[in-house]
């Protein structure tokens, strides 16, 4: 197997990884806090993907495009958490799921008449478009490290609201004791609504930086979330830091086993059944450690503390 | 007289706090042992422990001579372990002669039946309605758990445990909620079990303990710091310093 | 009493009738609509068991469908093309065996993990699971990968024609009956009783000296081997089979039929399937847009439907 496409797809799962953490952390924020199972928090992901699409052509610049796509992906979010999320509270689960699935219904029929069954395509500037040199032999897409750039600083920023600021602090506590944090005078819808915005401020800047690379299109949104879920299965629902690690974990997994499975499989078996059966097993890679993990430890690998 | 339960250095923490520490127990068989103590003390986990919901970090459980440490919940009830809760634990959206035929068929092997219509099993239903009349539910044998009074589930709530038919009976506070007339219709009940099955009893309600116990334990802080008749326990200094403070 | 069953009796005489004379009066497209209906009704039956009766929430039976279907085109497909000589068959039996077969084993295995958690855990693992399947036979190339597998024959049984579409849709319908009934029974045994009773409160019926996790995965392999059965009618309907099957939105409206009907009750899914065809056809002749007022519709009803959806649930001691 050779070093440098090792090295390149390495940083292709840390890419991947990096983008689940930015759907999966909102999911697990929205879960833990608000005790809410939101569906179309994929949906939120694709219309970052589209929204930014759309202003990269109006205004020529993908980097503008996306700045101004984010509080805009926000500000859905703040208006699903009002209009859909808000009502269903006080429900149970089911509820939650078959609300938030009728919302993606509508969100991805919307965004078919707005932007059209085809997928848009955005344009990089200049400057994120060419290739990195690395090491003597390894050279990557420069978006590529880009990706990860932004993907970790968003990162760190969240972590730095949760851990190191007051609504952070509120955050905390509004996930492990929701009536002490009303208690105190907390404007605790007010605090829901932010989570949600957040939520969605990431999952749609994770759209907004694949959709170069993937297009923007109608599928997309689904097609991670559930993915997303498996990440928070396996971290532990409602933990930032399961989240993490097990966007990691899962994304390196996915994209090393698609890329390397059929060479190991030709290890010890011939190389037309390596062939055969690696991209099958590949593709279920991620749910088979999943499934592993949940039998073996059902509460995740970092289950947070107990209320 | 020979002992049916014994519990020897049992312990459980949860994060700090030591909910069970360095417990032991002895219930004789035949006999209404009560363990009292004041709100914190660890009761109900300890109850938890011996009917399987929560494992101990350390120590043993034996029962009729068979370690029952590790055994799962589900499996106790075969040896003859019955439980009550002390926060009313039906199933609600069933009637009280439904709840009483899952209660007496879980002892009658497997329910893989998937055929034969439930309701034509008389003998249990039978059996159920005898457990009712016992607790004096006969008059609501048909109605809804969900729509009885808190009374009325109190009883049934022993009822199940008794319909399981156990030679243990765990009974976790019983009389919690109950308003004077009720209170005193469940004791004359525990009264009439007395001698025929063993059971732990933990309640809150003195008058109760001290006219039904044979024996009593007093527990403090998870740990067992006296045990005697109700006449030694009366008298004993340590508990009177538990319940009543150092002056 | 005597005026619901007949009611009963009337929605099922006409759901086996009714589209045989339109077909007859030279409608077969309706034909056609109640064939997909049957078949949709026996998965919704069959998820009912569990969401209903047991209070799973399955948020991935469109898996089964997926399998069953694929139990009946990947035996065909060799039987036309060669390779895999043990499976290559078009016998029914063989076929619709493998079905049920198959759609039990991966009901099996996934339930060890899946039953092993409550809630929400349970509603996302089997949506992954059911991902999982879906993303297998994209990757599977011989069988079509993304663009399906077209099976171009019909499982072959003696003395009925599944090429026949009056046949076809009169097995489906038959069918259906026939679930129906199995799970009304499955209900009211021994059995339903403690599925029931685990729905009603777990904790009590572990502390009464059940083993719940047997009962709970006896049931969801059940469940799965009907919707299995309806994947191995749906891919003879069909005769076209795509991971499009297994798509997670086809598990949502399997639960919104199973929901919208009625859960934990004989004619529910029934009701809730038909209800879901007649909106999906009046409302996808008006617009290709359809999903948007369909979407708007289920979101109202989780709002508006006081308590939610889940209030629309009888308990269930409750006697239909």
């Amino acid at each position: 197997m050779d070093y440098t496409l090792f090295v390149i797809q390495l940083l292709n799962g840390l890419q991947l990884g990096i983008l689940l953490f930015l759907v999966a952390s909102g999911l697990t924020l929205v879960f833990g806090i608000l005790d809410f199972v939101n569906l179309a928090h994929g949906s939120v992901y694709m219309l970052g993907a589209f929204i930014c699409a759309s202003l990269t052509f109006a205004l020529g610049n993908f980097v503008y495009a996306l700045l101004i796509s984010l509080p805009i992906v926000a500000v859905i979010g703040y208006g699903f958490e009002r209009l859909i999320a808000r009502p269903l509270y006080e429900r149970d689960h089911l509820d939650h799921v078959l609300g938030t699935f009728g919302a993606i219904l509508v969100i991805d029929t919307l965004a078919h008449m707005i932007w059209g069954p085809a997928g848009i395509a955005i344009p990089l500037p200049a400057a994120l478009d060419g290739q990195t040199q690395l090491a003597p032999d390894i050279i990557v897409p420069t978006f590529r490290l880009a990706i990860i750039t932004a993907g970790l600083i968003a990162a760190a920023g969240l972590y730095w609201l949760v851990n190191h600021t007051r609504t952070g602090m509120l955050i905390r506590a509004g996930a492990s004791n929701r009536t002490m944090v009303t208690a105190l005078g907390v404007d605790i819808q007010a605090l829901f609504s932010f989570v949600f915005a957040i939520g969605a401020a990431l999952a749609g800047l994770a759209g907004m930086l694949i959709a170069p690379i993937t297009e923007a299109s109608l599928g997309m949104g689904n097609n991670i979330i559930i993915t997303a879920f498996v990440v928070i299965i396996v971290g532990g629902i409602g933990s930032m830091k399961g989240a993490f690690l097990a966007a990691l974990l899962i994304g390196m997994i996915d994209t090393l086993g698609r890329a390397f499975l059929d060479d190991i499989f030709k290890l010890f078996m011939s190389s037309s059944a390596a062939e055969n059966s690696a991209p099958a097993i590949s593709s279920m890679s991620i749910y088979l450690i999943m499934a592993s993990i949940l039998f073996f430890r059902p509460q995740g690998l970092f289950p947070p503390k107990l209320r | 007289m020979t002992a049916l339960l014994t519990v020897s250095q049992l312990n459980k923490s949860y994060g700090g706090v030591r909910a069970t520490d360095d417990l032991n127990l002895e219930v004789m068989t035949g006999e209404l042992h009560a363990v009292i103590g004041p709100n914190g003390a660890g009761k109900t986990t300890l109850i938890s422990q011996l009917s399987g919901n929560v494992f101990p970090d350390s120590g043993t459980i034996s029962f009729d001579g068979i370690d029952i440490t590790h055994m799962v919940e589900h499996a106790r009830p075969h040896l003859g372990i019955a439980r009550t809760y002390q926060i009313t634990s039906l199933i609600n959206s069933m009637s009280v002669i439904e709840n009483l035929q899952l209660a007496i068929q879980a002892k009658q092997g497997h329910s893989f039946k998937f055929w034969k219509p439930y309701a034509d099993n008389k003998d249990v239903r039978t059996a159920a309605h005898e457990y009712a009349a016992r607790v004096d539910l006969g008059s609501r044998a048909e109605m809804q758990v969900a729509n009885l009074s808190h009374g009325e589930q109190r009883r049934l709530e022993v009822a199940m445990a008794l319909a399981s038919d156990a030679r243990l009976l765990l009974l976790d506070e019983p009389l919690a909620g109950l308003g004077p007339e009720e209170a005193s219709d469940m004791i004359s009940l525990l009264e009439t079990l007395k001698g025929q099955q063993t059971i732990v009893l933990i309640e809150h309600d003195m008058d109760a303990v001290f006219t039904l116990a044979d024996r009593i334990s007093v527990m403090v802080y998870g740990h067992i710091i006296a045990t005697g008749d109700p006449y030694h326990i009366r008298q004993n200094q340590d508990v009177q310093h538990a319940y009543l403070g150092e002056d | 009493m005597q005026k619901k069953v007949f009611v009963q009796g009337l929605i099922l005489a006409a759901v086996l009738i009714v589209p045989l004379l339109l077909n007859y009066m030279g409608h077969p497209f309706y034909l056609d609509l109640a064939t997909r209906l049957c078949i949709l009704a026996i998965a919704a039956v069959g998820l009912n068991l569990i969401l209903g009766y047991g209070g799973m929430i399955s948020f991935g039976h469109a898996a089964y469908l997926g399998l069953g279907a694929y139990a009946v085109g990947i035996p065909a497909h060799h039987w036309l093309y060669g390779g895999m000589d043990a499976i290559a068959t078009t016998n029914g039996f063989v076929q619709f065996g493998l079905a049920l077969l198959v759609s039990g084993i991966f009901a099996l295995l996934t339930g060890l993990v899946c039953l092993k958690v409550k809630g929400v855990y349970f509603i996302m693992i089997t949506m992954a699971f059911a991902q999982m399947v879906y993303y297998l036979f994209i990757s599977i190339a011989e069988y079509g990968g993304d663009d399906g597998l077209v099976i171009d024959t019909r499982s072959e049984f003696p003395l009925v024609n599944f090429d026949d579409a009056t046949q076809l849709f009169t097995i489906c319908a038959v069918s259906l009956f026939f679930v129906m009934w199995l799970v009304w029974r499955i209900s009211k045994s021994q059995f339903g009783m403690v599925l029931a009773g685990i729905k009603g409160n777990e904790q009590r019926m572990i502390a009464m000296g059940y083993n719940t996790f047997a009962y709970k995965l006896a049931a969801y392999v059940i469940s799965g081997m009907i919707c299995g059965f309806s994947g191995a009618l749906l891919g003879n309907f069909t005769t076209f089979i795509s991971p499009e099957m297994i798509d997670w939105a086809r598990s949502g409206e399997l639960m919104f039929m199973v929901i919208l009907g009625g859960v934990a009750t004989t004619f529910g899914p029934l009701l809730g399937a038909i209800t879901f065809i007649i909106l999906e056809e009046v409302l996808s002749t008006i617009t290709i847009y359809w999903h948007l007022p369909f979407g708007l519709l289920l979101i109202g009803v989780v709002m508006f439907v006081k308590g939610g959806l889940s209030a629309l649930i009888p308990k269930a001691g409750d006697k239909e």
